[in-house]
């Protein structure tokens, strides 16, 4: 890949980091059109390969970007992309906390960000609802993920440990 | 009201390394750990700040970990503290997935990755759903659920798009929560 090909796909890189509102799962239709349909950088199995290998990994979801730029153009794909899908959105974020932090006690300020409070809470349970199908195959899944919130609400168990449970129900086949 | 915390600066450094244990453990969405290292655990911010920042971060465009992470940074270490916290959020996992890649580029997809993932997906949702209900104590009275109702049929059952329904919902739920300020 030539480093024009490499500039444009950052440049896009960066104007989706400003349409990604709702997280960078919003984008991903349109990052599979850019990559896939219209440059032919990858197939569409490599693309998915690629999204869910940065599931498995810990972090953001969003560093399945810097693995698409290290696909397609190694080590200054991987650091340029990373940058062209944090830089914008930083800089807004920094911004606007910078805005806040002036006026902190503005009743109207106030106002907003209380009454966006409900909002997000529900956008989370949302969030569980939509996501429920797509990882539980069966009622099994379903009892594990049910048993997960009983044991975070009731018990001081570090839930590292059940990730790790869930890993081996997962090796072992129970779900 | 409840009461805010008091003001509390930490350091860059301590910033970063926060940051980057939360990112490590965070399998499955880093909003779930971010949550319990802050609220329940350094007690940094209270059940009320971690909601009011964490609406803030998802309605901002960007993934909204990376929006946490540089608006707890710069509320605790202004833009230093961002660039901190950013850093510690990406840096270690930036190198993680790239060993993951190149892994994965030699020795093809492993389907034991597979399965264990499938496992720790369901806890995950289940983490995050704790988190869901751990917060739902900021609601103090009737009327804020009718928007956590609304915004969850919304979104998740009906499936409209995001920005439809929290800009339809958002004037009223500011509304609501500016006429009971008053009352």
């Amino acid at each position: 890949m030539s480093l024009t090909d490499l500039a444009g796909l950052c440049l896009y890189f960066m104007m989706l980091s400003f349409l990604a509102i709702g997280g960078a799962p919003s984008v991903l239709p349109e990052m599979h059109r850019y990559v896939v349909e219209l440059h032919a950088l990858m197939s569409s199995a490599q693309f998915a390969q690629l999204y869910s290998l940065a599931q498995v990994a810990p972090g953001p979801n969003v560093m399945y970007v810097p693995l698409i730029g290290w696909h397609v153009a190694g080590w200054i794909g991987a650091v340029s992309t990373m940058f062209a899908v944090i830089v914008p959105s930083f800089t807004l974020t920094l911004f606007v906390a910078h805005l806040h932090a002036r006026h902190p006690k503005a009743a109207f300020g106030i106002a907003i960000r209380r009454g966006l409070t409900p909002i997000t809470i529900g956008l989370l349970f949302a969030t569980v609802w939509i996501l429920l199908p797509a990882v539980n195959e069966d009622w099994r899944g379903y009892v594990l993920t049910a048993l997960t919130v009983l044991l975070v609400l009731r018990t001081s168990l570090n839930p590292i440990w059940l990730l790790a449970a869930g890993a081996v129900a997962g090796l072992t086949g129970i779900v | 009201m409840p009461p805010e915390s008091p003001e509390l600066r930490v350091g860059a450094l301590e910033l970063f390394l926060a940051f980057t244990r939360i990112t490590l453990s965070s399998f499955g969405g880093a909003l779930f750990w971010s949550h319990r290292a802050f609220v329940e655990r350094q007690r940094w911010l209270t059940e009320q700040e971690f909601a009011e920042i964490l609406a803030l971060a998802q309605l901002l465009p960007g993934a909204s970990g990376v929006n946490l992470a540089v608006l707890v940074g710069y509320r605790f270490g202004g833009s230093r503290g961002a660039f901190a916290s950013l850093a510690g959020f990406l840096a270690a996992p930036f190198f993680v997935i790239m060993v993951i890649g190149m892994l994965h580029q030699r020795y093809g997809e492993l389907p034991l990755v597979h399965a264990a993932l499938t496992g720790m997906s369901a806890v995950a949702v289940g983490l995050l759903l704790a988190m869901g209900v751990r917060m739902t104590t900021v609601l103090r009275t009737r009327l804020p659920w009718l928007f956590v109702t609304l915004t969850f049929v919304g979104v998740g059952v009906m499936r409209w798009p995001f920005l439809a329904v929290v800009g339809a919902l958002a004037p009223f739920a500011i509304a609501a929560s500016w006429r009971g300020r008053q009352a």
